[in-house]
């Protein structure tokens, strides 16, 4: 989970881009607009390049995205992730009410353990992806995508029942996702004696006086965990992570690394229109219970969703697939538009997302990307393109 | 950044050209131009007999994250293309200037150089 809007900052967009070479400025926009993590001046310190994304300036990458990749998927490396929300939420019947405003089942959680899960709209669109961990009980540390933080809120401070405290702490942290085969010696690193929680559990601890919420996730694929710590000690933290052996990364290699594991990003992949059945989300859909949304969903198990998001690898040679793309049969047929697209680093070949029509989502089916003009062959395959 | 070779010339598109050899101008994107798309992953190859005008987009260079149309800032005819790129593309981001040229161009009007950029119009245009 995450919250690269790439389409929408105008990075993966060709046309966008090529006025942007013209100008002279990748993704130059008004500053004034935007805003910055604490960590902004230390990342052009490193020689990033900054982008807007999802309102805040984001660091692209800082040597290059092909090599930030590899190292992530090789070594480790240290994303810059406080634009992402935090929610508190705690108080009597707290558990009861989230479990209906999300759509996973709050009640297969155990305290210090976290789960994937969506909130839906009335229509059973989705308007967030996030993670949910029980503290306590009667107690929930959320993690929302950086561009829904308002939105979310707003959303959720609409149903929210008296009693129950909603808290939006996003401004207080610095977050840095720690990722890669040597996370944990990152971690040793950093933290002697500390000990990570498990796979999708939460965990506080003090070191040098501050406290560090450790969550075991992320958005990678590799083993990985996700710090936030007091927002004025978050450049001392990232010095830390990196002086332990993590490589500053940027959200380019963020954005290859998830995809290459087909991780919807919400405003891509996700999206108010389509449901998590139609995202092939259905594993965080518990529809025993009832949530907003549900009905919508229950319907579509019922009688078949319209629409599949499906992964789509290139089979013959041709220019990276993008956001935007037309994806069709041999035969000319239009199926739909690629919702993320890249040149796969770990790969070598094009690797993109598309919701099709359900008829014609199976996999196997020989489909072609239109880039350019030019028809290029490719072929859904079973998810995800990485297997590990 | 490199230095900007001193003979070329030069578009506010940040391409470059060769001096012309015999009619023909090689032409390529600058360094500037490669370090701000950063790692280039794929490069689309005008057609070897094609005829463009300038300003004409003649094929486009890809890094992970963007694609970029490439212009060609003069008139002709492509005469031969850098088929390695095809293979290699990377080689646009190590050598800009050299073997990550792009294609070679039959002038049709020869006098559109004078009207680009010198070496050190070029880098005041990139400050």
């Amino acid at each position: 989970m995450s919250s690269l809007k790439l389409k929408k900052n105008k990075v993966g967009d060709s046309r966008s881009l090529t006025r942007g070479r013209k100008t002279g400025r990748i993704g130059a926009v008004n500053e004034e607009e935007i805003k910055s993590t604490p960590l902004c001046e230390k990342h052009k310190e490193l020689g990033a390049k900054m982008t807007p994304f999802a309102g805040w300036l984001m660091p692209v990458q800082y040597t290059g995205i092909l090599e930030e990749h590899h190292s992530v998927r090789n070594a480790c490396g240290v994303f810059d992730i406080s634009h992402m929300g935090q929610f508190h939420v705690h108080g009597e019947g707290a558990t009861e009410w989230l479990n209906g405003m999300f759509t996973n089942n709050l009640h297969k959680l155990t305290d210090g353990v976290g789960q994937y899960s969506m909130m839906l709209n009335e229509r059973g669109g989705v308007i967030d992806d996030l993670i949910v961990y029980r503290l306590a009980a009667e107690d929930y540390f959320i993690v929302v995508n950086a561009s829904m933080i308002d939105e979310d809120f707003a959303w959720l401070g609409a149903h929210k029942p008296a009693g129950v405290v909603l808290e939006n702490l996003s401004a207080d942290y610095v977050g840095l996702a720690v990722q890669g085969p040597k996370c944990e010696e990152v971690f040793a690193g950093m933290c002697p004696g500390k000990s990570l929680p498990e796979r999708n559990g939460i965990r506080k601890i003090e070191v040098d006086g501050d406290e560090l919420i450790l969550c075991r996730t992320g958005y990678t694929g590799e083993n990985g965990f996700e710090m936030f710590c007091p927002a004025a000690q978050g450049v001392k933290w990232f010095e830390k992570v990196m002086a332990s052996g993590a490589k500053p990364c940027g959200l380019g290699a963020r954005d290859s690394l998830r995809l290459e594991m087909c991780y919807s990003l919400n405003g891509s992949d996700l999206s108010p229109e389509k449901t998590p059945l139609e995202a092939g989300l259905s594993w965080c859909c518990d529809l025993s219970k009832d949530f907003i949304g549900v009905e919508t969903l229950r319907n579509q198990k019922e009688n078949g969703r319209p629409t599949a998001l499906v992964a789509i690898e290139y089979t013959g040679k041709g220019a990276p697939p993008r956001h935007g793309y037309a994806v069709q049969l041999p035969d000319g047929t239009p199926l739909g538009e690629l919702c993320s697209g890249v040149l796969s680093p770990t790969l070598g070949k094009g690797i993109a997302m598309a919701y099709v029509p359900i008829q014609h989502g199976k996999v196997g089916t020989e489909v072609q990307v239109m880039v350019r003009g030019k028809a290029v062959p490719a072929q859904i395959v079973k998810k995800p393109f990485l297997k590990k | 950044m490199s230095t900007v070779p001193q003979d070329n010339k030069y578009s506010s598109e940040h391409e470059w050209v060769s001096p012309a050899a015999d009619g023909v101008v090689t032409i390529g994107i600058t360094d500037f131009a490669q370090s701000e798309l950063g790692d280039v992953v794929y490069v689309d190859l005008p057609e070897v007999g094609s005829t463009f005008a300038a300003g004409d987009a003649i094929g486009a260079v890809e890094s992970v994250k963007a694609a970029s149309d490439v212009y060609t800032p003069v008139s002709g005819e492509i005469v031969e293309v850098n088929e390695e790129l095809g293979n290699e593309p990377g080689t646009v981001n190590k050598d800009a200037f050299g073997s990550g040229w792009i294609c070679k161009i039959r002038l049709s009007a020869p006098d559109e150089l004078d009207g680009l950029m010198d070496a050190a119009a070029y880098s005041d245009f990139c400050k």
